[in-house]
């Protein structure tokens, strides 16, 4: 009942908020090697337009790499050396605009806005001075020069891929073992509740472990999708996230009666949330704040930030040791809550 | 407690399952009410009563699925609270459900339930010829089990549930919807098994079915109103079937879920 109604308010509203491409306090990091009226006046403009957040003041160049690791930067601005003197004896000066380039789409927008907020400070110039000023603005699309938009996609399809056949497809087998009436025989054999589990979830696990190395390998071969960072620790990155969903599924599988109650709560609690919410497709700093903060219980958010991270950044466990921290967190919550619920359904 | 201390029942027979006092309720809804009651080794024992009288309840109990809330039991020797494992490695069962899988052979059933009971390849072998021989269906050994007919199922779910040689079997409504010629040869399955020492703990509606039964209890709101052979409890409300003591008895119920 609740679902039937309930849904489409929620997709209603999910589509009105979350699902919108404009941008809105993006973080960016300003390197400003002048620090002069000019570059200051710039700088405010751009921060008080209402699209960008400052999120950290670089003072080095080697800084701009670790700020784009660490993930919460989207563009950073540099502005060179007496930028303001620049202007007014060689009529230019120029500005590097570095953007992040994993999600293009946002890479885009981002650096037309920026680039736009520049050319109206230019013209104000132009206004008050008689002879032509220019701010000459130099771009670099970071990890992802070309723009190209399967290096937002692959991310994202992997990560719902191996929520789809980990998460929903355990919890589908295990409550048809509970529909079908099966699983009370099993229980009262001399079987164990775990070695029954894992009896249903092993097939699960190598088809998952198959199916993401396969994603990988065409994506590397056929899509040009790099992998920046260690192999190794993608690997590792991509079975931790198969064992949450499988923990997941038979979380969800302990509060589901019939295979049809585990598919529809697979289906909108897990899969629709996300793809929408996950920041797959739709930037997360975009949607409004409930919204963010619910996002950050998704396990498939933190994971798609972790392989965006290594396979186009090169990121090490350095800089994504919250994430993976996080996803062993939610491992271990589904698998007591799992446990638990065993348990109070035999009392 | 020890089989050794309960207080001895007045028959000779030896005691496999003993309940005193269970009570199982679910928040204030008491689904068994001081179930007291023995079944002797090799017996058939029927368990009767309507539906929502408590019989899934307690049959569960008995099984090791759920726990009660108090009571004593004891089943082939060994405590239902503090030796569940033993409990299980030594009873069979055959749920109301179903209990074989759908999309396997006969053949490959056999082999894993077998295997679950922790019987080696050379048992299981043996087991499933034997069996498979007796219900004359050794020809479906390598059939997809959802293509045979449902009396032929529930057959094989039985005899699966006898494989490894439990002490017990328990049956719960075991023959729900098919013909009388098919339940007639179902206990047919069932008298052997007893006869083999097997004890059989069946739960029916089927009234005629009780008169199968060597003894037969009536529950009625979760509590046992009677517990005696059939053809004593005919003597003793003075009807000729078992169907109209059971009528007797269920008129004063509360809770009819039919």
């Amino acid at each position: 009942m609740i679902i039937l109604f309930g849904m489409p308010v929620v997709q209603v509203l999910l589509f009105g908020f979350a699902i919108t491409t404009d941008i809105k306090d993006a973080q960016i990091a300003i390197l400003d090697k002048s620090n002069d009226y000019m570059t200051h006046e710039i700088t405010n403009k751009l921060l008080s337009s209402g699209y960008f957040i400052l999120g950290a003041n670089l003072d080095k160049d080697d800084q701009i790499d670790k700020a784009f690791k660490k993930g919460n930067i989207r563009e950073v601005i540099i502005f060179e050396k007496n930028f303001a003197r620049n202007i007014v004896t060689n009529k230019n000066a120029s500005v590097q605009i570095i953007a992040d380039a994993s999600d293009p789409n946002m890479a885009n927008l981002l650096f037309n806005y920026t680039q736009s907020i520049l050319m109206d400070y230019q013209r104000q110039l132009y206004k008050d001075k008689k002879f032509p000023m220019q701010i000459q603005t130099e771009t670099r699309m970071l990890y992802n020069p070309e723009l190209k938009s399967v290096f937002m996609f692959v991310p994202g399809t992997i990560t719902i891929l191996l929520m789809l056949i980990s998460a929903m497809m355990t919890s589908i087998s295990i409550a048809k073992e509970k529909e079908m009436g099966t699983m009370e025989v099993l229980l009262v054999s001399p079987l164990k509740p775990f070695q029954i589990v894992v009896g249903k979830v092993i097939p699960y696990v190598i088809l998952s472990c198959v199916n993401a190395f396969v994603i990988l390998m065409i994506s590397f071969f056929v899509l040009g999708m790099p992998v920046q960072g260690s192999l190794l620790f993608l690997l590792l990155e991509t079975i931790l996230f198969i064992f949450m969903s499988l923990s997941l599924g038979i979380f969800i599988s302990t509060v589901s009666q019939t295979q049809q109650i585990a598919m529809m709560l697979s289906m909108f609690v897990l899969m629709l949330p996300t793809i929408l919410l996950s920041g797959f497709i739709f930037p997360i700093e975009n949607m409004p704040l409930p919204l963010q903060y619910f996002s950050m219980i998704m396990p498939s958010r933190w994971f798609i930030i972790i392989i965006k991270g290594i396979m186009l950044k090169g990121s090490t466990i350095f800089f994504l040791w919250k994430e993976t921290l996080i996803l062993v967190g939610l491992t271990l919550f589904f698998i007591t809550m799992s446990v638990k619920k065993f348990k109070v359904r035999l009392a | 407690m020890p089989m050794s201390d309960m207080p001895q029942s007045t028959d000779v027979r030896e005691t496999i399952i003993y309940v005193r006092d269970l009570v199982k309720r679910f928040g204030r809804f008491v689904a068994n009410d001081h179930l007291s009651f023995d079944v002797y080794k090799g017996e058939i024992f029927g368990f009767l009563g309507a539906n929502g009288a408590g019989k899934t309840t307690a049959i569960r109990i008995l099984c090791g699925l759920s726990t009660p809330t108090s009571g004593q039991i004891n089943i082939a020797g060994f405590d239902a609270y503090l030796e569940t494992e033993k409990i299980k490695q030594n009873i069979g069962y055959m749920s109301q459900k179903f209990s074989l899988y759908e999309d396997l052979t006969v053949e490959e059933n056999f082999t894993f339930y077998g295997g679950v009971y922790g019987l080696s390849r050379k048992q299981i072998k043996e087991k499933t010829t034997l069996l498979l021989t007796r219900l004359d269906l050794l020809d479906e050994r390598k059939t997809v089990l959802k293509e045979l007919p449902l009396g032929w199922k529930q057959k094989l779910a039985f005899c699966v549930a006898i494989m490894h040689d439990p002490k017990i079997v328990f049956l719960d409504e075991p023959t729900g919807g098919v013909d009388p010629i098919t339940r007639r040869q179902f206990w047919d399955l069932i008298y052997e098994a007893s006869h083999n020492g097997i004890t059989v703990f069946v739960t029916t509606h089927y009234m005629d079915e009780a008169e199968y039964c060597e003894r037969v209890t009536i529950m009625v709101d979760g509590r046992i109103d009677a517990l005696d052979t059939p053809s004593n409890l005919k003597k003793k409300y003075n009807v000729g079937s078992m169907n109209e003591v059971f009528l007797r008895l269920a008129r004063t119920a509360r809770a009819t879920g039919e």
